[in-house]
């Protein structure tokens, strides 16, 4: 589990780095905390000829929050999140889904750039990002591009990313005072990625309805998604029991998850509806009745 | 300086290596590095069954820093073929693993050729230019399922079958008002030591000496089997122990790599290294457990057991190696745990599949024997309407039954019985300890949207093999005492251990004892660890040697102060007369070698006992159990340090669970194993199970050897699927399902009951 042969570059600027990866056309793989590039260079699953780090990049650590929205660099890690302590009132979505990624060290060096780029299924960041409708900043060689978080993932493992381009920061929209929220996820030991997942938020207007539902999933396809059905359901409606058993039962149906050696698909289809209702139930601060 | 007349043996001890494991100082295989070192990395099969039809490393050859590459046609004529040791039947002789594949490949990870190189990360890069041509052929991956047999003298994958048992079960079965039969599984799953197998050989070729550092757990039969193989004289090679990050049975024993790195060495004349990655572990250590059973149990309708059958199955991957049938053996043998049974019969099934194969594994076969018996017992208490504890009151054996004869259950080892306990007495201590009374009502209950259960679950487990084990004790100039001795270390406190017996015997404090262990260079023959064995044997050789020692120390003392042996005692390390006179051992030890060696020879085996209880809740959306409480208590007739015993008995309890909910190597059709990685393969960690408890009692203290121990390395493993199995049944008695097979994995857990709802509604 030695990492093949290759270089290793570590420029101090941006417009170095994106040189660097445009010098070496499809042979070159941005590194940042290295927490899913490491593995899969030791299992040598990806053998590219140089690494470029990115970690010695300025301005792209910070957290920043402002009137334009909640922006994240590309290196901010887990740890960031975590000890941000704005962020509690500013995203409490976001700081309950982070609370879940994997183990301290790991916490440690992963970084929300990394996690965008890499895009595994199961991933909380991009549930977050695709749920929360986060704006992407990309820079390549020849300028830099927005792009919205449901376009940036394109399928499995794989964004929009061209080798040259590196993601520079994530934007969340601002999040709204008493606004209600649940993150609910099942993985089978604390820190594991997570067999479904799911983010859900909705605003409540004067009459008590609620609009503006956003349901994310993770885990139950081959990237992050959106429940419209589901959210079509919430918006306009006073959250009771029996909406959310609604929601439930239509969330099962709007997904396809498929086997892997972890859960059968119908376990997944039928959980995934589990935790929709406790998102839901929590969210809206009430008690379903109890199930067998 | 300590207090040498406070007794060591049976206190609390601080460990004497944890300085040295806690500061870093700990001395591992991968630490090793000598001058002009070698890599070695191993091309290992990546199909699971196929002819070789050609093998080209020219390109891997050419590539810079690659010194060879070792392929079966290096090696000779004839490939060495890895011996059985233990219980060597006739049977699996055939089924014996060779160190290298030649013409076929059996498993996925069966190494193919050894490159050798400046650098590991070299030999890894050499490793992808080989191209091998193969023949593929159909993968056996299940019982009976396909017609293809892996051996070309075998018409069948049936390596070994028998029958035993003792009474006349038929006829018990016939009389019975009450039999049930049930269908059991344990899954395929392993040990994982947080180090993994490695070593350093070096090769004199002046002396036509070998050395290979990082050997443990029977390191001189390792030798010895090493020493065949090469054709070396047994006295050319040394094996040397040094510290080892757990065994668990898995590490240790007689693997291919333990031949082809020595080979490689002395091909080339240079030391070679070799570190098992953990993708390399997954594949290639032993699995273990896999083992189906069918069991009748026939019951009298007042609950008393009349009789018990069992036909054990069992998956032995691709070839037989060192533990031979040990694993579905020892699952047959212990069917009827600590029960009164009069009338028994098991049979044993050993087949083979295109899968890595199976060895020891912490607890083998008592881990699953129990998981089958004690969850049968609950089905049968329940069915009869008889309370499940009161169920095995009634038919745990009573002292007065003991010594309670089990032969002939295993057709090739000798009569041997149940020796000393008071199995009732330490069933109730569980009971009270869970609650069990208190918490009946919470039975099946639904609370908060999870379901509670309770489960029991009974053991008696073997411990101490035979034959014998050594030790040599030396009186250093400075007085310290160096205690040698032929068990191995594996990480489970044993330098301390036999440094408080060491520490007693002979009055010296235990900062002054040094405990040297398993290298063949220390004594001229040594036994190892296994079967719970190191502290019953190896202790008990230590204490031998040391009461010997004591006698000699005795006799130059009263030499030196002219006084008769009577009038003498040992005093922290210095013999005071009794007229005041004294003499250090340092004194005494610079005038004179003294020097004394040990022996405990036995052939009868130690029978620790226990009860487990859980208390789990089960969320029956989405199949998740927590484990609530859990207490394991065992009587291990004497514990030599209660800390050690206790850190023992709660390791076991996790690695149970992790056997119980996790851990479990997955095949598919196509023999290739799909969870090599750490990501895949979930191991409980430390904060998985938080609230576990271990009580070790000393009740009754083993006839068997001086000290009094029992085996205490396993009893904290073997009853966790019994016990936890059972508590997750009876919190889901209410939906109607039934726990049979493992791992409990939330999905399982779901499917269980979403199954059992279908049922009854169609039934409506
Ligand atoms: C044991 C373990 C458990 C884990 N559990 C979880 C979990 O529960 N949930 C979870 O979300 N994650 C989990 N992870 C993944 C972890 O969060 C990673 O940190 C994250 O996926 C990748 O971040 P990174 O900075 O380490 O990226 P790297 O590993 O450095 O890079 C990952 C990929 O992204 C590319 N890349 C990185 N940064 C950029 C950039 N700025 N621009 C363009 N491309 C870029 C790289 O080229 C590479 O292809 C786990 C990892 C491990 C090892």
């Amino acid at each position: 589990m030695k990492l093949p042969p290759l270089d290793y570059i570590c420029p101090a600027t941006l417009t170095e780095a994106i040189a660097a990866l445009a010098a070496y056309g499809g042979n070159a793989k941005v590194i940042a905390g290295g927490q899913s590039l490491v593995p899969m260079l030791a299992f040598r699953l990806a053998a590219p000829s140089v690494l470029v780090d990115i970690g010695r990049l300025p301005d792209l650590k910070n957290i920043s929050i402002s009137a334009d929205g909640i922006d994240f660099g590309a290196l901010v890690t887990w740890r960031d999140i975590e000890r941000d302590a704005r962020l509690a009132q500013a995203h409490p979505l976001l700081a309950a889904a982070i609370a879940h990624v994997a183990h301290y060290q790991i916490r440690n060096r992963g970084t929300v750039g990394g996690s965008m780029a890499h895009a595994d299924p199961a991933a909380e960041m991009p549930g977050i990002a695709v749920t929360c409708d986060a704006m992407l900043t990309i820079v390549g060689p020849t300028g830099t591009r927005i792009v919205r978080a449901n376009e940036f993932i394109t399928g499995g493992l794989s964004t929009v990313l061209g080798a040259d381009e590196i993601l520079t920061s994530i934007r969340l929209p601002l999040w709204k005072k008493a606004r209600r929220w649940a993150f609910e996820e099942f993985a089978r030991r604390r820190g594991d990625f997570a067999l479904a997942g799911v983010a859900a938020f909705y605003d409540i207007d004067a009459q008590g309805l609620a609009y503006n539902a956003h349901i994310g999933l993770i885990g139950v396809a081959d990237r992050p998604m959106r429940l419209p059905g589901v959210e079509a359901i919430l918006d306009g409606r006073r959250i009771d029991a029996d909406v959310i058993l609604q929601a439930a039962a239509v969330a099962r149906d709007a997904v396809d998850p498929a086997d892997d050696i972890h859960a059968e698909a119908a376990y997944r289809r039928d959980l995934l509806g589990v935790l929709l209702e406790r998102a839901l139930a929590r969210a809206a601060d009430i008690v379903l009745p109890e199930a067998a | 300086m300590s207090d040498v007349a406070k007794l060591l043996v049976g206190s609390a001890v601080e460990r004497m290596e944890d300085a040295r494991f806690l500061s870093g100082s700990g001395y591992f295989a991968d630490d090793l590095a000598v001058e002009g070192m070698l890599h070695a990395a191993i091309l290992r099969s990546p199909i699971a069954h196929a002819r070789i039809a050609s093998i080209d490393a020219s390109a891997a050859l050419a590539m810079p820093g690659i010194h060879a590459v070792i392929t079966a046609h290096d090696i000779g004529d004839t490939i060495p073929i890895i011996p059985l040791r233990l219980a060597p039947l006739p049977e699996f002789e055939p089924f014996r693993q060779p160190v290298i594949a030649r013409d076929k490949v059996r498993y996925v990870g069966e190494p193919i050729a050894i490159v050798v190189a400046d650098s590991r990360a070299l030999a890894e890069d050499a490793l992808e230019t080989i191209g091998i041509e193969f023949d593929a052929l159909s993968a056996v991956t299940e019982r009976g399922a396909s017609e293809t047999p892996l051996f070309d003298f075998a018409k069948d994958n049936v390596a070994l079958r028998y029958d035993a048992g003792f009474g006349d079960a038929d006829a018990a079965f016939a009389s019975a008002h009450y039999v049930r039969t049930e269908r059991f599984s344990v899954q395929r799953h392993t040990a994982l030591p947080m180090e993994t197998r490695g070593m350093l050989a070096e090769w004199n070729s002046l002396a036509g000496r070998l050395v290979v550092t990082g050997a443990t757990k029977v390191t001189f039969y390792n030798r010895r089997a090493l020493a065949q193989m090469l054709g070396l004289r047994e006295d050319d090679i040394d094996l040397i122990e040094i510290d080892v990050g757990g065994g668990f049975g898995v590490r240790g024993e007689f693997y291919p790599e333990d031949f082809l790195i020595p080979f490689a060495a002395r091909k080339l004349a240079r030391p070679v290294k070799w570190i098992e990655d953990r993708r390399e572990h997954l594949m290639a250590i032993n699995h273990s457990r896999d083992v189906a059973c069918e069991l009748s149990l026939a019951c009298r309708s007042d609950g008393m057991i009349l009789g018990l059958r069992g036909r054990v199955f069992a998956d032995m991957g691709a070839y037989i190696r060192t533990n031979g049938g040990v694993v579905p053996a020892k699952a047959a043998q212990f069917l009827p745990g600590p029960y009164r049974i009069p009338h028994v019969s098991v049979s044993v099934e050993a087949f083979m599949t295109n899968k890595t194969p199976v060895g020891t594994y912490r607890g083998p076969g008592r881990f699953e024997a129990n998981f089958f018996r004690e969850r049968l017992i609950d089905m049968a208490a329940i069915d009869l309407g008889i309370d499940i504890a009161e169920f095995r009151r009634k038919n745990l054996i009573t002292e007065q039954e003991l010594p309670y004869p089990i032969d002939g259950l295993v057709p090739y080892e000798g009569p041997t019985s149940y020796d000393t306990g008071d199995y009732v007495e330490v069933f109730e201590r569980a009971l009270k300890e869970i609650g069990w009374f208190e918490k009946s009502h919470l039975q099946g209950k639904l609370i908060d949207g999870v379901r509670h259960g309770i489960g029991l679950g009974c053991f008696v487990e073997s411990g101490g093999a035979g034959p014998k084990e050594n030790a040599a004790l030396t009186l250093e100039k400075d007085g310290s005492l160096t205690v040698a001795v032929g068990s191995s270390v594996l990480g489970q406190g044993l330098e301390t251990v036999l440094g408080q017996i060491a520490s007693d015997t002979l009055s010296i404090p235990f900062d002054r004892i040094r405990v040297l262990h398993g290298s063949t260079t220390l004594l001229d023959e040594g036994f190892g660890t296994y079967h719970s064995r190191a502290v019953v044997m190896g202790g008990s050789a230590v204490l031998d040697a040391a009461t010997r020692l004591r006698e000699k120390i005795l006799q130059q003392a009263s030499n030196h102060l002219g006084r008769p042996n009577s009038e003498l005692k040992i005093v922290n390390a210095n013999v005071i007369a009794d007229n005041g006179a004294s003499v250090s051992f340092a004194a005494l030890a610079a005038g004179h070698d003294l020097q004394a060696d040990g022996t405990f020879s036995n052939d009868v085996r130690t029978y620790s006992y226990g009860t487990h209880a859980a208390h789990v809740t089960v969320d029956p959306r989405t199949g998740a159990v927590k484990v609530l409480d859990y207490i394991a208590v065992e009587d291990v007739g004497r514990a030599i340090n209660p800390a050690i015993v206790h850190g023992q008995a709660i390791g076991a309890i996790v690695q149970g669970l992790g056997g119980v909910f996790l851990d479990h190597l997955i095949y598919d059709e196509q023999g290739q194993l799909l969870n090599a990685s750490l990501a895949d393969y979930l191991v409980p960690t430390a904060s998985d199970f938080p609230v576990l408890r271990a009580v070790t009692l000393e009740l009754r203290p083993s006839p068997s050897n001086p000290l009094g121990a029992k085996g205490a390395g396993e009893g904290g493993i073997v009853a966790v699927a019994a016990a936890t199995a059972n508590a997750v049944a009876a919190a889901l008695a209410p939906l109607n399902v039934e726990i049979h097979h493992l791992p409990l994995t939330p999905p399982r857990l779901w499917r269980l009951i979403k199954n059992a709802r279908e049922r009854t509604t169609n039934a409506a």
